[in-house]
Parts: structure tokens; C-alpha cells; sequence
């Protein structure tokens, strides 16, 4: 996560903050920005600790919850950062013909298919060693479906986060990905969880 | 060239840091599903609460380090060898504090929210776990990091690509031992 937080002033003073480089400079910009995420991340909090029975049932689904955040927040990444080079380069247009787009999109949903067929294998094998019950079906079917739900929603709020950004001025390098993992890690535990509420 | 891939070339290029990622994130489920996670989750109440709060600000901590590194070595500014400068004293002593702070106010509004919730909450459990934690994130976090930038650096490795992967590997998989070691110190202290 880049020091995203910047954004708003770093027309003006992008220049003395990369190189003061003071211990005051750096908490004073750096602590209320953490702050107000930590505070969305109480969101993902709530709703882990909501399910604190069944996660601690089926260890499957505590092995699935970094996993699920991380993943999600690495695709809107790369989305992010190849959307905003494309921009910089001139060649984005929001468009859903557009060749670009299509293939970041193709991109993210192969990655995500790849990632959460194997993430359902290696759940379901984990959970085994750790004493868990949940079958493979299930896991698969929590996965997957959680997985490529989760792998549109990257999508979509990334090319918004990009498109805003862009409206708004600010260089979608420093603002989107901060952005983007934040609300990937909030809304990874919501689909998540939608989903094991309706399977399990 | 960027912004002409295909979407297999993407692809491609993306699988093996993806799969690098989903191994460290398996390991820290792992971890956090194990008989003395789970112990220590059930007897601590609040760890899943402050868990994503607390994984993301070691995210948001030590990346924007990294990338603060990263671009002072590309302007010049630092050398490529760790020398106790003022410049690169204040950039750690400030992430230091940063991750501090923020975990300080993450018990704090973990131990509030379990109380509006209802539930029991014990503020000095949460507090020494947190504390614990990042203290020991700190220590880890910060080792790897300098280390991972400025040696790659000297070995040609633009540290831009490899902070973000880095930062998240490490931080998934250390954030959970060091949750654990916070909740068996705030055990024995307590």
C-alpha cells in the first residue's frame, strides 16, 4: 500500500513530502489515514466475530478468511495498476468493447478461477488435519462461488475507483490501490460469509 | 508491451505472485486455525474483531515505508547501505510509531465496539495483545524489509515491484504467530 493517503495534497506538496522526511511529517499524515481504515476494517471485525462459533467449528473457513482478503485485494491490484498505466499511457477508454479492458478482465476472472479452485483443495485438506468436517463439495461450492463473486466486485470497484480518480484529478496510481484493498478486505468477509450463511 | 497484453499474457505474468501470495495466506489460515488459535480466540474475546484491522495497518504501515524507501533511493536521497542517517532514522522511527499508535487505537476501538456489541471485553487483555504484536511486527517487518531493499537494490532489483508481495507475504504470515504470542503473554501477565 503506497502512502496513498497523500492524494488530496500532493499537487502542492508532493515535492517536501518526499524529501523532508520528518518523523512528524510522516505520523501526522500517516496515523489519521490508518485511523479511519482501521475503523472501516471493524466492519470485516464484526462480522468474523458474528460467525466466531461456526469458524471455530469448521477450521476450513478460519484457513479460507487471510486467503480470501488477500487475494481479493492482489487482483484489484493488478487491475488497478494496469488500468491506471493504461490511462497514463492514453490507451484507456471505459468501454466494455475495448480490447484492454477485456483482457484485464479476462485476466482477473482466469486468475480467480485458477486460485479459488486450488483454495478449495487445500481448505478442505487443511481443515482435515486440523479436525474439521466440512466436505470437499462444500468447500468447493463455498470457494468457488464466493470466489468469482468476489472476482466481479474486484473488477467493478476497481475500474469505478480508477474511473473516479481520474475525474476527480488525483493520479489513480496513489489513490486506487490503498482504496481498492481496503474495500476488497471488507466486502472478501461479506461475500464470504453471505455465502457459508446460504451453504452451510 | 503494457497496455496491449492479452489477457493469457496478464495471466502469465501475474499466476506466480498470485500463487507465491495464496501459499503465505494458506499458511497464516493455517496458523489461525490451529487448536491454540483457536484456544486463544475463544479466550480472548475481540481477536477476530481486531484481526482484519490489525493484518491491513501492517499492510498500510510498512508499504508505505517501503515505497517512501524505494522512491528515496531512485531520487537519490538515501544509499544503498544501511547507515544510520537522519533521513533514514526518521523514516523508521516514524513507521515505528506509526504501527504503534495505530494498534494502541485498535484495541482501544476493538474493546469499545465489543462493549456497544454487548459482549465481555477486557481492555488491558487487548491492549498487551496489540501491543505485543506489533512490537514484534516491528522488529520482524522492519528486518526484512531493509533488507529486501536495500540488498536487491544493490543487485539491480527495482524494490517497486517487490514491496508490495513482500510486505503482504511476510506481514500474513508473521501477523498471526505475533497475534499468538501476544495472547499467551497476556495470558501469563494477566
Amino acid at each position: 500500500m503506497s502512502a496513498g493517503g497523500n492524494g488530496a495534497r500532493r499537487d502542492e506538496s508532493a515535492e517536501e513530502i518526499s524529501e523532508e522526511w520528518t518523523v512528524s511529517g510522516i505520523v501526522s499524515t500517516l496515523v489519521p489515514l490508518l485511523i479511519a481504515l482501521s475503523v472501516l476494517q471493524m466492519v470485516s471485525g464484526t462480522v468474523l466475530e458474528s460467525f466466531e462459533e461456526q469458524l471455530l467449528v469448521y477450521p476450513s473457513l478460519l484457513v479460507l478468511v487471510p486467503v480470501m482478503i488477500g487475494t481479493a485485494g492482489n487482483l484489484g491490484s493488478i487491475m488497478c495498476a494496469r488500468l491506471s498505466t493504461q490511462l497514463h499511457l492514453g490507451t484507456l477508454e471505459f468501454s466494455p468493447t475495448n480490447p484492454d479492458i477485456r483482457a484485464n478482465v479476462g485476466a482477473v476472472i482466469g486468475l480467480a478461477a485458477t486460485v479459488f479452485v486450488l483454495l478449495g483443495f487445500a481448505a478442505w485438506g487443511i481443515g482435515r488435519v486440523l479436525g474439521g468436517s466440512l466436505g470437499l463439495g462444500t468447500l468447493l461450492v463455498i470457494t468457488i462461488v464466493s470466489g468469482m463473486l468476489l472476482a466481479i466486485w474486484v473488477v467493478l470497484v476497481s475500474t469505478v475507483a480508477v474511473y473516479l480518480s481520474y475525474r476527480l484529478g488525483y493520479d489513480p496510481d496513489d489513490t486506487t490501490i490503498p482504496v481498492v484493498t481496503n474495500v476488497c478486505d471488507i466486502t472478501g468477509v461479506l461475500i464470504l460469509f453471505g455465502v457459508v450463511t446460504v451453504v452451510l | 508491451m503494457l497496455g496491449q497484453d492479452s489477457a493469457i499474457d496478464v495471466y502469465r505474468q501475474a499466476l506466480p505472485i498470485i500463487l507465491v501470495s495464496l501459499v503465505a495466506g494458506l499458511f497464516s489460515g493455517t496458523l489461525l486455525g490451529t487448536e491454540a488459535m483457536r484456544e486463544g480466540i475463544e479466550s480472548v474475546p475481540g481477536i477476530l474483531l481486531l484481526l482484519p484491522a490489525f493484518l491491513a495497518t501492517r499492510g498500510g504501515v510498512y508499504g508505505s515505508l517501503g515505497a517512501r524507501l524505494s522512491s528515496g533511493l531512485h531520487q537519490g536521497l538515501i544509499d544503498p547501505h544501511f547507515e544510520w542517517n537522519d533521513r533514514l532514522r526518521n523514516a523508521i522511527v516514524a513507521s515505528f510509531c506509526n504501527g504503534m499508535i495505530v494498534s494502541v487505537f485498535i484495541a482501544v476501538l476493538s474493546w469499545g465496539v465489543l462493549l456497544v456489541l454487548g459482549r465481555e471485553a477486557n481492555l488491558l487483555e487487548l491492549l498487551i495483545v496489540l501491543i505485543v504484536a506489533a512490537l514484534l511486527s516491528a522488529f520482524a517487518m522492519l528486518g526484512v524489509l531493509l533488507t529486501v531493499i536495500f540488498k536487491g537494490y544493490r543487485r539491480g532489483l527495482d524494490p517497486d515491484n517487490v514491496i508490495g508481495p513482500v510486505v503482504t507475504t511476510v506481514g500474513d504470515v508473521f501477523g498471526v504467530v505475533f497475534l499468538l504470542i501476544g495472547i499467551s503473554v497476556a495470558g501469563v501477565v494477566l
